[in-house]
């Protein structure tokens, strides 16, 4: 039993880093019925964008508990958070407006094409930036007092306190994505965009801005993702988007793609999915196998997802 | 065609004045020409058989299509070219298909319509800034407002595809009216209603006029038309046959022709 709970902390944990990237894919899907291929990337640009500021700090190390968790890890975030959004602007801008009126295959294969980009980019270019290290291979996430490492024992099951960063982070996100797409004019109108962008057009919403905060608030998570997965796995690299991004997708279809709450869902469904399956059903090697034939199961038989609708919709 | 003459210096009652507007699709020209004057105060209709180019005019008006020749000035200045900014300067529509957005509720179709008149941005609303808190109570009341206007006050809370038809067309307009318009173009706005709906309309048509906003309105139900409007246009094959007071289009023969045939001649061809 407490092996069973232990899994579905780990899961959930899991599930949580998921949750966190997969409403990225589904507010644009939602939006402008893009698959962003990229949106990995734009985790693992968070995730950078951390580690650069940390960097730029001085490489504060055993610094005490309070100012670790007080100013050092809020100014990462902030790090990550800016680079990830800035470059999520910056692809919707060059890689996606021009192909608005495209085939829809056009901007899908733009964005494997971003994506194959910003992964050379960071490989080749991250380390040509003055005072930072090369990121050919992976690299040492900083450690933060407090987080890295410690944990807490409850009963016979250890909860790590990167488990409890990642599920509180994606707890607090949900809160403020609520209150952003049901309580602002912003969440309005990009929620009226999504059910009919040319009524919204014609009602004066601005269309481009609306695209545009899509893909910020979608790179706002995923940065955080960025950061709780440094400070979970203890190190990141160039390739950390390419899975992530997949199983984010794939819990993204899960919930139902183009329902935010859905992907809530659907990532804490394939993180606890993931764990206990591969504490049952074999070696950890097969938690990936796992989770892609959720994927496939879940498209074959429940296309529209676990909370399946079609727009951003309150669930 | 007796279309009154354009004058060269722009009226300052004259709210939306389209000048000689085409409108061209590869080689159909579905708006010929078209010179329309629309006065603050004033409610205008467009009558028309189907296919007219109707629909296609108002089109031009709201910057959705721009018109292959001709001119739109609305409030003294060219019509900006998209139709956010067309909004934005002051005109807002119904459509002849209810497009509402049928998964928010009625109020927030109504706040919608606001959008482009508040003026806090994403920041304001991320931090929940004062003045953030201040515009949504306020944007709230004045939805609620609307609803009344409109007549759907106990209907704020329903999803806007849950509602009847006829409240659907007036949500419509309550929208429109949250966008804070000079000029509102109601497309068809009694299609598929009943004759009460239809003189529950007319009443709110000529209460929006009362406020102060001018009213150009396509319309296929004569008694409805020609009972609420001070001018009508009659719109056939892309150009405008007869423009004038109601009775004088009403009784005007080539009206009655497009509408329903000629008369037939002495050999009994009808002429097309």
């Amino acid at each position: 039993m407490e092996l069973f709970f232990q899994q579905l902390i780990n899961g959930l944990s899991l599930g949580a880093l998921y949750a966190l990237i997969a409403v990225g894919y589904t507010v644009v899907y939602g939006i402008v019925q893009l698959i962003n291929f990229a949106h990995g990337e734009i985790f693992m640009i968070g995730a950078f964008g951390a580690f650069a500021t940390w960097t730029i700090m001085g490489r504060p190390t055993g610094s005490p508990v309070a100012t670790s968790l007080l100013f050092i890890l809020p100014v990462m975030l902030i790090g990550g958070v800016v680079a990830s959004v800035a470059v999520a602007v910056a692809m919707e801008r060059f890689a996606y407006r021009p192909l608005r009126n495209a085939p829809r295959l056009a901007p899908l294969i733009s964005a494997i094409g971003v994506s194959v980009f910003l992964q050379e980019l960071v490989r080749l270019f991250f380390g040509r930036i003055p005072g930072m290290p090369d990121a050919k291979s992976d690299l040492a996430f900083p450690s933060i007092s407090g987080i890295s490492g410690a944990s807490v024992q409850m009963g016979g099951v250890l909860i790590r306190a990167s488990a409890i960063f990642t599920i509180g982070a994606l707890v607090l996100c949900t809160v403020f994505l609520w209150i952003f797409v049901d309580r602002t004019k912003t969440g309005r109108a990009m929620v009226a965009t999504s059910q009919d962008a040319d009524t919204a057009r014609l009602m004066g919403i601005n269309v481009d801005r609306v695209i545009v905060s899509a893909f910020a608030v979608g790179a706002v998570l995923a940065a955080v993702a960025g950061v709780a997965q440094g400070l979970t796995v203890g190190n990141i690299g160039f390739r950390m988007g390419f899975l992530a991004g997949l199983k984010a997708f794939t819990a993204a279809v899960l919930g139902g793609i183009g329902n935010i709450y859905g992907a809530v869902v659907g990532g804490l469904v394939l993180g606890v999915a993931e764990a206990l399956a591969s504490n049952y059903l074999g070696t950890t090697a097969w938690k990936d196998v796992w989770a892609f034939i959720l994927l496939i199961l879940v498209l074959v038989f429940r296309p529209q997802g676990l909370l399946g609708a079609k727009v951003v919709d309150r669930a | 065609m007796s279309t009154e003459a354009v004058p060269a210096v722009a009226d300052t009652a004259v709210l939306l004045d389209a000048r000689n507007v085409t409108m061209q699709f590869g080689g159909l020209r579905a708006v010929n020409d078209v010179s329309l004057q629309v006065r603050t105060g004033e409610i205008v209709g467009l009558i028309g058989p189907n296919g007219a180019g109707k629909t296609t005019f108002f089109n031009c008006l709201t910057g959705l299509y721009q018109p292959t020749t001709g001119s739109v000035f609305f409030d003294a200045a060219p019509l900006p070219a998209k139709p956010r900014l067309a909004v934005r300067a002051g005109m807002a529509r119904t459509f002849q298909n209810i497009r509402l957005f049928h998964n928010m509720t009625a109020i927030e179709n109504v706040m919608v319509g606001m959008y482009c008149r508040t003026k806090t941005n994403a920041i304001d609303a991320v931090f929940r800034l004062p003045r953030h808190r201040r515009e949504e109570v306020e944007s709230t009341r004045r939805a609620k407002e609307l609803l009344d206007f409109v007549g759907l006050s106990g209907s704020g809370d329903t999803l806007s595809r849950n509602l009847p038809y006829g409240d659907q067309r007036r949500l419509e307009i309550a929208r429109a009216l949250a966008t804070d318009p000079k000029l509102l173009l109601l497309d068809e706005p009694t299609a598929g209603m009943n004759p009460q709906e239809t003189r529950q309309a007319e009443d709110l048509i000529f209460r929006i006029r009362d406020l102060g906003l001018a009213v150009l309105v396509i319309e296929h139900d004569m008694r409805f038309i020609f009972n609420l409007c001070d001018r009508v246009a009659c719109l056939v094959r892309g150009e405008v046959l007869v423009e004038g007071p109601g009775a004088v289009v009403q009784n005007d023969p080539r009206v009655i022709e497009a509408y329903i045939g000629s008369p037939a001649t002495q050999d009994g061809s009808g002429d097309a």
